[in-house]
């Protein structure tokens, strides 16, 4: 038993500022959920942005859909389901104080984020080979494009398309960004595990750790159809 | 000292299951052909069941203890469609654009 109940302790598990565990639970937990508004604001005027230039360039939209791998998109979407799921679990065996299945299922989402970000690193290579970075660089020409130039309704110019682009990678970029972050948090948080830190008593950086690796999937949910699919069809 | 609710392992299994199925329908509606803006709101609407699902069981929103963090929660979407929707009502509202 840790000595949590002794006022002024050290313990983790109360810090001597609270009133008792309860209260330090309470805490933690609301500045992890304001911390989370905070993030869906910031990825929200991104999501705006894009609403904004789509129902202007719906064309240009639908020519930068087309471009991208859908098989890729879908994977990854896989991939990131996975690793939420492994990081559900991880959170249960810290709850359970189960030391060995927490370190195990920390680096098993490790590895699945890895996953994502490696897919990520070789679709961003194939954009930069096919001149669809933004920048100096870029060309997409809808009329010759492979992926466009047999559909009448997604013509449009360079300059639009480039603009569908840097959203793309302003939205990607961000959230890949999100996922290294992630994945630094959890190979500290799977050292911690391993060396007994966390207990059935203390465990919030794990589950606050969780929620966050959980919001960045829940990004990836609204990118892939936003990006990769909704643009292949009927545009408005 | 409680450690909050502890979901059985079925439930996560069963919640991954449903998050694989939608991803399969969203790509399968995305060959399809629906009428007019259909395309898009089914989409988001499949995305939104599954973030829905995400944020109630693997973020054990649906247990939550301390319930004045569900204003919180609530402030986040809250004030993201006031976003969308005030630029939204903006944009398609001109005159000339």
């Amino acid at each position: 038993m840790p000595t949590s109940e002794i006022a002024g302790s050290h313990d983790l598990a109360l810090r001597h500022q609270f009133v008792n565990q309860e209260q330090q639970r309470d805490a933690s937990s609301m500045g992890m959920w304001l911390f989370l508004v905070t993030e869906v604001m910031f990825f929200g005027g991104m999501f705006t942005a894009y609403l904004i230039y789509r129902h202007a360039n719906p064309a240009a939209f639908m020519a930068g859909s087309l471009a991208l791998s859908v098989e890729y998109g879908a994977f990854n979407t896989v991939v990131l389901i996975g690793s939420s799921l492994t990081m559900a679990l991880a959170v249960r065996c810290a709850q359970l104080g189960q030391r060995k299945a927490l370190v195990g299922w920390l680096i098993g989402t490790i590895l699945l984020g890895a996953t994502f970000l490696g897919v990520k690193a070789v679709e961003y290579h194939e954009k930069w080979e096919n001149h669809h970075v933004p920048g100096p660089t870029f060309n997409f020409d809808t009329a010759k494009e492979e992926s466009t130039k047999d559909h009448p309704e997604a013509q449009a110019s360079s300059k639009s398309v480039e603009m569908y682009f840097s959203l793309y990678f302003a939205m990607t970029g961000m959230h890949a960004l999100h996922m290294i972050i992630g994945i630094g948090l959890m190979s500290v948080l799977t050292w911690m595990s391993w060396r007994g830190t966390f207990g059935r008593d203390y465990f919030a950086p794990i589950e606050y750790a969780g929620l966050y690796w959980h919001f960045v999937d829940l990004v990836w949910i609204y990118l892939f159809p936003l990006l990769y699919l909704i643009g292949r069809r009927h545009t408005f | 000292m409680s450690i909050g609710h502890v979901s059985p392992i079925r439930t996560y299994i069963l919640i991954w299951a449903a998050l694989m199925l939608g991803t399969i329908i969203t790509v399968a509606a995305s060959m399809v052909d629906f009428p007019g803006p259909l395309n898009a709101v089914v989409a988001l609407a499949i995305a939104t069941v599954k973030a829905t699902l995400v944020v109630l069981f693997f973020m054990h929103v649906k247990y939550i203890s301390y319930k004045v963090n569900i204003i919180v929660i609530v402030s986040a979407v809250f004030w993201l469609f006031l976003l969308l929707g005030m630029v939204s009502i903006d944009y398609v509202g001109r005159a000339f654009s």
